[in-house]
């Protein structure tokens, strides 16, 4: 296992179009890396460069304190997962782990070890003598990530690996590949375009832009302090609200009424003229549903509701309001660069799902204003991001994979000195027939 | 739902009255047709007849079906060798993944009964047959993710065989290929290769002398010598480019590549040589037979069946004691030689081979039968001593799906 760092990497085609521009990044020895962002970002080509798929135009890519610009694939001692799903009906579960070390002809020993220890990580154990026939689809996936595994690989890379499965494979997928990195410890680089795979796997989350990094940070840390609108607008779903606001002192007026700003983030919108605030949905409330003790920390407006929508455990209103011609264009634009459907001239407002609220009526909305952004709407900046709370959220995750990589190391040590249990023979069945 | 077909597709109209809105898994068995001998696959395929016409249809994601629909689109355009598409069908009730549909390739065969049939025991042709097709698409800038065995195809040509791309889910299409690209390409099929033939091997169908480690540990090897000899630049002393330049054309040729272009610079230390290697198949004896007979076939049976056209002719003009012009011995050749040959066929043995095969097995068989008498026993001979000996060892399993089609709307002459 070992870290992987890319020191200003650039990767031009022929055009002399830049996909991916002076990117620097570390990705830690045990760290969960996600590659994020649009398609056309520039995610994946970064990634073939890890791999040695694409040529890197300058930089150094270094694995395990090695650089291995002119290295061929091979020689990098990486495994992309789930590269090869096909299981082969004759092998047992077994050698359709091992096959990898057959043809690189380690000795038998060796290859019993390792693929031992990777049906225990996979709990195969009891179906590793039997065929895939026999397999559910969860265990199929797993037998993939065996044969990943036992080549002992520096680092595990993956390639939107979820993005052809259906949504309820894709969560259980989700979950394995989640278990695996943190049982195994292993260097892990994730490429994918989807916010809440980037959310709920990363333990740090590297947000792409047109070949450009715009943040690596904590999953908390970019969805409360996201350095700029495009962050702020690509993390969290439903997506956070743009409104247009302008501002006198500390006090934002917005087409929900006015924020009182606390006084860091008053001075740091200071003789601006227009701006942009930024709302997460669960920042909203149904305002008769707010308890007397919270109602001060924000603020009550009045608004007509378009749509409703009620999920059971949560319920959204949907807020039309009015915005300059200027900021429906940035808006806009932003909309488009996200591969977002939506016109965002509408804001999404989480109410419990207890709540009354009828569409097409006014209604009375508490507004949480402590956690609301303000961000520049021609650079984009996020005005009020509190770079030291998020550092200290990022450092936090930080602490919390350490001791996990930590944990997976003494069990692992346990597990070899404990002896594997035996088992594997080659094996070769008279049985004939279709998968 | 919707469908995409790409014109001409006249022959797609009878596939719209099949249930496309139901999962592929239900339809029912007699709208279907059985193929034997197939790859393996993680996606639901299935065969349907149309108008005496075979079809494979394979369930998968909608992005995954237009990116592969569009490929094997741009690689039929270009003469690479793959499986046609003929459309898509999406749109399908309740989240339902697509269909990608391609036309099932007549007369083929799997790896599966080439490495365990009767014909097992050549993997050096088999492998230099696959490495020639992925040179192929490095060479025209297709990366494909996955070479398999499974998804490759092998089409008999005169003894040997040409392998056809099935399978271009994975395949991804550059201007040229990075050096890397191509090396992981090899890598992912060195490793496929090996697991397909220790399957087999798990399953008793590989013959006993064949190593799977030894044979999958050799394609990266094979496929460096022969990249390496359609692609590099060769420098030579003036006064031997004409001999130099000739070699180089002709073992490109015999190993099965045609050149686009070559371009020669010369100057006072030596000449230096490039050739623009083509990535179509070589098509020189097919479309020669074709506008003299109308015959489509593969390139290699296209020469047999032309210097066998040629020798006729020969005899022709001995016999007339004039000159007969080609396209007259053609038409003759068709209707006296060629046709009563294929005809020779009994109904329940056709279908295992290829006509134009057939045709070679039986030129092969007459040079064998006449070594043994010591003199030419003729094509008529061979003809019936091959259907009668030679052709039922041919196994039925290979029997290709549109005479099973056939015979099945025609049930009384069911084949043994």
């Amino acid at each position: 296992m070992a870290a992987i760092e890319m020191k200003h990497i650039v990767k031009k085609y022929g055009d002399g179009f830049p996909a991916v521009n002076d990117v620097s990044l570390d990705v830690a020895d045990g760290e969960f890396m996600i590659l994020v962002g649009p398609s056309g970002c520039g995610k994946s080509t970064l990634l073939r460069m890890v791999v040695g798929l694409e040529d890197i135009t300058s930089g150094d890519m270094v694995i395990g304190g090695v650089r291995v610009n002119d290295k061929a694939p091979r020689e990098r001692n990486l495994s992309m997962v789930f590269q090869n799903y096909a299981l082969y009906p004759h092998l047992t579960v077994f050698e359709n782990i091992a096959f990898p070390l057959r043809l690189a002809k380690m000795d038998d020993g060796e290859v019993r070890r390792r693929v031992n220890e990777a049906a225990d990580v996979l709990e195969l154990h009891e179906h590793l003598e039997r065929k895939p026939a026999n397999l559910s689809g969860g265990q199929r996936q797993r037998v993939a990530m065996g044969r990943a595994i036992v080549r002992q690989a520096e680092a595990f890379l993956f390639d939107e690996p979820l993005s052809n499965l259906d949504a309820k494979l894709r969560g259980q997928m989700r979950t394995e590949i989640s278990r695996l990195q943190r049982r195994l410890g292993i260097t892990t680089v994730y490429v994918t375009h989807d916010q809440t795979e980037a959310m709920t796997l990363g333990d740090r989350v590297c947000v792409l832009r047109k070949g450009k990094i715009q943040q690596v940070a904590s999953p908390r840390e970019l969805y409360e302090q996201p350095v700029n609108l495009f962050v702020a607008g690509f993390i969290g779903s439903p997506p956070m609200n743009f409104l247009p606001a302008t501002v006198d002192g500390a006090r934002l007026t917005t087409p929900f009424g006015t924020i009182d700003l606390d006084e860091r983030r008053a001075a740091a919108v200071a003789g601006r003229d227009l701006l942009l605030v930024g709302i997460r949905p669960e920042y909203f409330e149904d305002a008769s549903l707010v308890d007397e003790a919270k109602r001060p920390l924000g603020t009550i407006f009045r608004a007509r509701v378009d749509v409703t929508e009620w999920l059971g455990d949560q319920q959204y209103a949907y807020i039309p309001y009015e915005a300059p011609d200027a900021i429906r264009t940035q808006l806009r634009d932003l909309s488009k660069e996200l591969d977002a459907e939506e016109l965002r001239t509408q804001a999404i407002v989480s109410i419990d799902s207890t709540s009354r609220i009828r569409e097409g009526r006014e209604a009375d909305f508490w507004l949480d204003t402590r956690k609301v952004h303000v961000f520049d709407p021609h650079s984009g900046d996020n005005l009020t991001r509190d770079a030291d709370a998020g550092a200290e959220l990022t450092r936090m995750a930080t602490e919390d994979r350490l001791e996990q990589v930590g944990e997976a190391r003494e069990r692992s040590a346990g597990a070899q000195t404990g002896g594997a249990q035996a088992g594997g023979a080659r094996s070769g069945s008279s049985r004939v027939g279709a998968p | 739902m919707r469908f995409l077909f790409r014109p001409p597709a006249a022959e797609a109209a009878g596939l719209l009255s099949l249930p496309w809105d139901q999962p592929l898994e239900e339809w029912d068995e007699d709208l279907l047709l059985e193929v034997p001998q197939r790859g393996i696959s993680r996606h639901v395929v299935r065969f349907t007849v149309s108008d005496g016409k075979v079809y494979a249809l394979k369930e998968i994601s909608e992005p995954l079906a237009r990116h592969e629909y569009a490929l094997l689109g741009e690689f039929e355009a270009e003469g690479l060798p793959s499986v046609t598409a003929l459309g898509i069908c999406f749109d399908r009730p309740d989240d339902q993944q697509a269909i990608l549909v391609t036309r099932y390739l007549e007369y083929s065969m799997s790896y599966r009964y080439l490495f365990s049939g009767p014909r097992a025991g050549e993997p050096d042709r088999l492998l230099d047959t696959l490495v020639q097709l992925l040179v192929r698409l490095h060479l025209a800038g297709v990366y494909w993710g996955d070479c398999t065995l499974s998804n490759t195809l092998f089409l008999p040509d005169a003894g040997t065989y040409t392998a056809y791309l099935v399978d271009a889910e994975t395949a991804e299409r550059y201007p040229t290929l990075s050096v890397g690209k191509r090396a992981y390409d090899i890598e992912l099929a060195r490793e496929r290769l090996g697991a397909e033939l220790m399957d087999l091997q798990a399953g008793e169908l590989l013959p006993a002398e064949l190593d799977p480690v030894e044979i999958a540990n050799s394609l990266p090897g094979r496929y460096e010598a022969l990249w390496d000899e359609v692609t590099r630049e060769e420098v030579f002393r003036v006064d031997e480019q004409a001999v130099r330049v000739a070699e180089r054309l002709q073992r490109l040729n015999d190993l099965g590549f045609d050149v686009g272009e070559i371009e020669l610079v010369t100057s006072p230390e030596g000449a230096r040589l490039r050739v623009e290697t083509r990535v179509a198949e070589p098509g020189q004896h097919r479309h020669e037979l074709f506008r003299l007979t109308g015959l489509e076939v593969q390139e290699k049976q296209a020469l047999r069946l032309l210097n066998d056209l040629r020798s006729y002719r020969a005899y022709l003009e001995q016999r007339t004691g004039g000159l007969v012009l080609e396209e007259e011995a053609a038409r003759r050749w068709l209707t006296d030689v060629y046709q009563p040959v294929v005809r020779a066929v009994p109904e329940d043995l056709a279908g295992r081979l290829e006509p134009a095969e057939v045709f070679h097995e039986v030129l092969e068989h007459r040079w064998f039968l006449s070594e043994r008498a010591g003199f030419d026993v003729g094509t008529w001979a061979a003809a019936r001593s091959y259907v009668q000996n030679v052709l039922p060892r041919t196994p039925a399993v290979l029997t290709t799906p549109s005479v099973i089609a056939a015979h099945r709307a025609a049930p009384a002459e069911t084949p043994a």
